[in-house]
C-alpha cells in the first residue's frame, strides 16, 4: 500500500527542501514531495507539527554480533536504531570473530536480512584480527558488500600499514575509518588527563594521544589520496587539525558523537564507569570546539559510537570497566537539545550531519535524500515531545548509559525503512 | 569541638570537613593511651566483626588496622587476594555482597584501583574504610600524618608542609593535601616533572621541581616512597639520578629549618628518597607515625561503628 505523510515540515537538504510538504511513498521508493499531494487509497500518517526527513544513518555502531550476543545482536541493535530514527547503520568489525573476511561480512548481511528491520552495512577490518599487521583481503571483502574498512576500537599504530591500506582500498572505492589513538601515550589510561584525573587518582589519557594520530592520518591521506574518515573526534586540537587539512584540500572527513558535544569529563566524578568511553570525555572547551566544528562544516557527521556493554563489564572497578556507552536511542534528542536549541545547527544542517553526509561518505546510493526515486527511508520526529531516560525502556540489550534519569526533548514517532513502517509510536512492525 | 560523626564510611579526606578531621584527631588523642597500657585492650568494639579486605600486599597498614581493631576487642577476618585474580571470576561487588551476607560490621579495604572502596560503599551496608585505593586516597595515612604533625607543632594552620617525591601515583600525597589544606597549612609538592600530576596546583598547593625550594622554610617535610619499577616507564632516567635530585640527604638538610619534622609513610627505600642518617636522625618522626597510626585507626573504627544509619 502507498503511504502519504501529510502536513509535516519536510527537511530534505539534499534537495533544498525545508518547508511544510507532503511525502508520497510508492512501494519502496519516494514518489513525490510537494504541497497538497492527493493520494487516494494511500495510508495516511498525520505529520502536523512534526518534522519529516530522510532516515538517519549511523556511521558508527557496535552490534556485538557475532560473539557478544548477550550485549547486543543485529536484531536488538536494529530495534534501538529504529527507536532513535535510524534507518541504516554501519556496524564495526571488532566482533568475535572479527569481521575480517568475506565469510563474516556475508554472515552479517544474512543476519541483517533475517532481522529485516533496517539497512545494516558491515564495516570490515583493515587488518587481520585487528592486529595492525597484515591487510585483510580487501578486494573480496568489498565484493561481499562491506561499505567501509575500520580497525575501530584500535588504532593502526604502524603508519606504513595504514598508508598501504589507504592506497589499496582506493581501487575498490572503500573508505577507511580511523580510530585515532596513540597507544603509547594512552597506555593504561582510563579517562581524560587533567585536573579531574589528578583528583581521582586515575591514569589520564593525554589529549595529544588523539590529535597526533589525527595529524598523522591526515598526512597519510594527503600522501595516498585515499578515502579517510576520522572516527569519534573529541579534542579541540583534532577539530583544528581537520579544519586545516580541509583548507589544504586533503580529502578527509570526520565525525563526532553526541557525548562529545553533551558531556564533559565531570561525568566521571564519583568513579562513574558509565561515563568511561574511548576517546575519553573532555572539557567544556572541547565541547565548544566540537560544536564549532559542527557549525562551520569541519565535522561532517554525527555518529553514535553505540557501544553496548553488559552490566558485568561496567559494574566493576573503574580501571577494569569496559569503555563505551550506548547511543542509538538518544542521539537525535541530544542533538535537538544541544545543537538545534542552542542554535549551533538548523534542522537542515543537522539532517546533513546525520543522514545526507553519512550517505555521501559511505557512497550509499539512494539514501540521505527524499528526491523522487530515492529509497523510502524516512524519520518522523516530534521535536517537542519530552521523555525521561529510563533503563527499563531502553530497546538496546545493554543499558550502559550515563544519561539515565535525564530529561530528553524530542522523540521519534515513525521510522519508515524501504517504504515499510517499521516503527510507529513505540511499536515495531 | 561541636562536630558529630555521621558517616557510615571513610573513603577519603576530600569529602570531610575541617571539623570532622578535628573530631577524628581528638578521638585518636584519647585512644593513644590505650596502646601504652600493660594490658592493651578495651571492650569498645566487642561483638563487632571487621573484615580486612586487602587486594594489594601490605604489612604496615594491615597490621596497624588489625592491632587497632584487636585492642578494641573486635573480631577480625583477613582476606588477602589480588585484584587481577578477582576480575577473572567473581566481581568485586559480588565478593562484597557475600561478605555482607555474613553480617559483618566494617570492611577495611585496600585496592590497587582508584575508586574501588566507593564502589563497595555504594553496594553493601557494612561501613567501608579505605585503607588505600590506587593513586586516589589513603585517608588514615593522611590523618596519622596530620596527627603526628599536630603533636609536635601544636597546630596545623599556617605551617609549611612540603611533600616530596612521586606525587602522581601517591594516594598519601592526595590525602595529605586534602587534610592539610582544609586545616589551613601551606602545602608545597615537589618531584620530577614526570611524576607531577597535571593541574595539581588547583588543589591549592604550590608546585616546585627544585627540592631546595621545598626544603627551605618547611616546618614539615614528608618524603614519599619512590616505586623502583617507575624507572622502566621512562618516568625518570635512573634511581641514582633520582636520589641525587630528589633524595633527602645531609647535604640538602643544610637548607632546612632547625626544628623541621621529617616524615615518611614507609616502607623506606634507604638511600633512594632518604638517606639512613636522615631517616634515623633527630628530625625524623617516622616511627612515631607508625605508633600514631594505631590510635588514629582506633578512632576511625570507633566513630564509624557508632553510626547506626545503614543503606538499604
Amino acid at each position: 500500500m502507498d503511504i502519504i505523510l501529510k502536513g509535516g515540515h519536510v527537511v530534505d537538504p539534499a534537495n533544498n527542501v525545508d518547508s511544510g510538504s507532503d511525502v508520497l511513498i510508492k512501494g519502496d521508493k519516494i514518489a513525490q514531495v510537494g504541497k497538497n499531494i492527493k493520494a487516494n487509497g494511500a495510508k495516511t500518517i498525520d505529520c502536523k507539527g512534526k518534522l519529516v526527513f530522510p532516515g538517519l544513518i549511523d556511521m558508527h555502531t557496535h552490534l556485538r554480533q557475532p560473539g557478544r550476543e548477550d550485549e547486543e545482536t543485529v536484531l536488538t541493535g536494529s530495534r534501538a536504531a529504529l527507536k532513535g530514527g535510524f534507518t541504516s547503520l554501519l556496524c564495526m568489525a571488532n566482533t568475535s570473530p572479527v569481521i575480517d573476511n568475506k565469510g563474516v561480512v556475508e554472515y552479517i548481511r544474512v543476519e541483517a536480512s533475517r532481522a529485516g528491520l533496517i539497512n545494516v552495512y558491515p564495516a570490515a577490518a583493515v587488518t587481520k584480527g585487528l592486529e595492525g599487521k597484515e591487510l585483510t583481503e580487501i578486494g573480496q571483502i568489498a565484493e561481499a558488500g562491506a561499505k567501509a574498512l575500520s580497525d575501530d576500537g584500535k588504532p593502526i599504530m604502524n603508519a606504513e600499514i595504514l598508508r598501504r591500506a589507504l592506497e589499496y582500498a582506493k581501487m575498490f572505492g572503500l573508505l577507511i575509518i580511523s580510530h585515532c589513538e596513540d597507544t603509547n601515550l594512552s597506555r593504561n589510561g582510563v579517562m581524560n588527563e587533567g585536573f579531574i584525573s589528578t583528583k581521582l587518582g586515575l591514569k589520564g589519557i593525554p589529549r595529544a594521544s588523539e590529535t597526533v594520530m589525527v595529524m598523522r592520518d591526515i598526512e597519510l591521506a594527503g600522501l595516498t589520496g585515499g578515502k579517510l574518515h576520522i572516527a569519534h573526534i573529541s579534542a579541540k586540537e583534532s577539530v583544528e587539525a581537520v579544519r586545516e587539512a580541509k583548507k589544504r584540500g586533503i580529502g578527509v572527513t570526520c565525525e563526532t558523537c553526541p557525548h562529545y558535544f553533551t558531556l564533559t569529563e565531570e561525568a566521571v566524578l564519583g568513579f562513574n564507569t558509565k561515563a568511561k568511553v574511548n576517546p575519553p570525555l573532555k572539557t567544556k572547551e572541547d565541547v565548544a570546539s566540537v560544536k564549532k566544528g559542527l557549525s562551520d562544516g569541519t565535522i561532517d557527521a554525527i555518529s553514535t559510537d553505540h557501544a553496548p556493554h553488559s552490566v558485568e563489564e561496567k559494574d566493576v572497578e573503574f580501571d577494569f570497566a569496559a569503555s563505551g556507552m550506548i547511543g542509538l536511542e538518544f542521539a537525535l534528542s541530544l542533538a535537538n537539545t544541544e545543537l538545534i536549541n542552542n542554535k549551533i545547527l538548523d534542522w537542515s544542517g543537522l539532517v546533513k550531519k546525520m543522514s545526507v553526509n553519512p550517505a555521501k561518505i559511505l557512497s550509499l546510493h539512494g539514501k540521505g535524500s527524499l528526491a523522487a526515486g530515492s529509497d523510502a527511508d524516512i524519520t518522523v520526529f516530534d521535536p517537542s515531545a519530552e521523555w525521561i531516560v529510563d533503563e527499563k525502556r531502553i530497546e538496546s540489550k545493554s543499558k550502559n548509559t550515563p544519561l539515565a534519569g535525564r530529561k530528553m526533548v524530542g522523540a521519534v514517532l515513525v521510522t519508515i525503512v524501504g517504504g515499510k513502517i517499521k516503527y510507529e509510536n513505540g511499536k515495531f512492525n | 569541638m561541636a562536630a558529630k560523626w555521621a558517616r557510615k564510611d571513610l573513603l577519603g579526606l576530600e569529602t570531610l570537613s575541617a571539623d570532622e578531621i578535628g573530631l577524628i584527631l581528638e578521638t585518636a588523642d584519647s585512644f593513644k593511651e590505650i596502646s601504652q597500657r600493660p594490658i592493651k585492650k578495651v571492650p569498645t568494639l566487642r561483638g563487632q566483626t571487621i573484615v580486612l579486605f586487602f587486594f594489594e600486599p601490605s604489612t604496615r597498614t594491615r597490621t596497624s588496622f588489625e592491632l587497632a581493631a584487636k585492642r578494641m576487642s573486635a573480631d577480625i577476618v583477613n582476606i588477602q587476594t589480588s585484584a587481577s585474580s578477582l576480575t577473572k571470576g567473581e566481581t568485586l561487588r559480588d565478593t562484597a555482597r557475600n561478605i555482607e551476607a555474613m553480617k559483618v560490621n566494617i570492611i577495611i579495604m585496600r585496592h590497587s584501583s582508584s575508586g574501588a572502596p566507593q564502589l563497595l560503599a555504594e553496594s553493601v551496608s557494612p561501613s567501608i574504610i579505605n585503607a588505600g585505593d590506587g593513586s586516589h586516597e589513603h585517608p588514615t595515612q593522611g590523618l596519622l600524618d596530620i596527627f603526628t604533625i599536630k603533636e609536635h607543632k601544636k597546630k596545623i594552620a599556617g605551617l609549611n608542609v612540603s611533600i616530596i617525591g612521586d606525587i602522581a601515583h601517591s594516594r598519601v600525597a592526595r590525602s595529605n593535601i586534602w587534610g592539610l589544606t582544609k586545616l589551613g597549612a601551606n602545602v608545597t609538592v615537589c618531584g620530577p616533572a614526570t611524576l607531577m600530576p597535571p593541574e595539581i596546583e588547583k588543589l591549592g598547593v604550590k608546585v616546585t621541581y627544585d627540592i631546595k625550594e621545598a626544603i627551605e622554610g618547611a616546618d614539615v617535610i614528608n618524603m614519599l616512597r619512590i616505586q623502583l619499577e617507575r624507572q622502566g616507564q621512562s618516568l625518570f632516567p635512573s634511581i641514582r639520578e633520582y636520589a641525587m635530585k630528589f633524595g633527602l640527604d645531609a647535604d640538602k638538610m643544610k637548607y632546612a629549618k632547625k626544628d623541621v619534622l621529617i616524615m615518611h609513610p614507609g616502607p623506606i627505600n634507604r638511600g633512594v628518597e632518604i638517606t639512613p642518617e636522615i631517616a634515623d636522625g633527630p628530625y625524623s618522626v617516622i616511627l612515631e607515625q607508625v605508633t600514631n597510626g594505631i590510635a588514629v585507626r582506633m578512632a576511625v573504627l570507633y566513630l564509624v561503628s557508632g553510626v547506626k544509619e545503614r543503606i538499604e
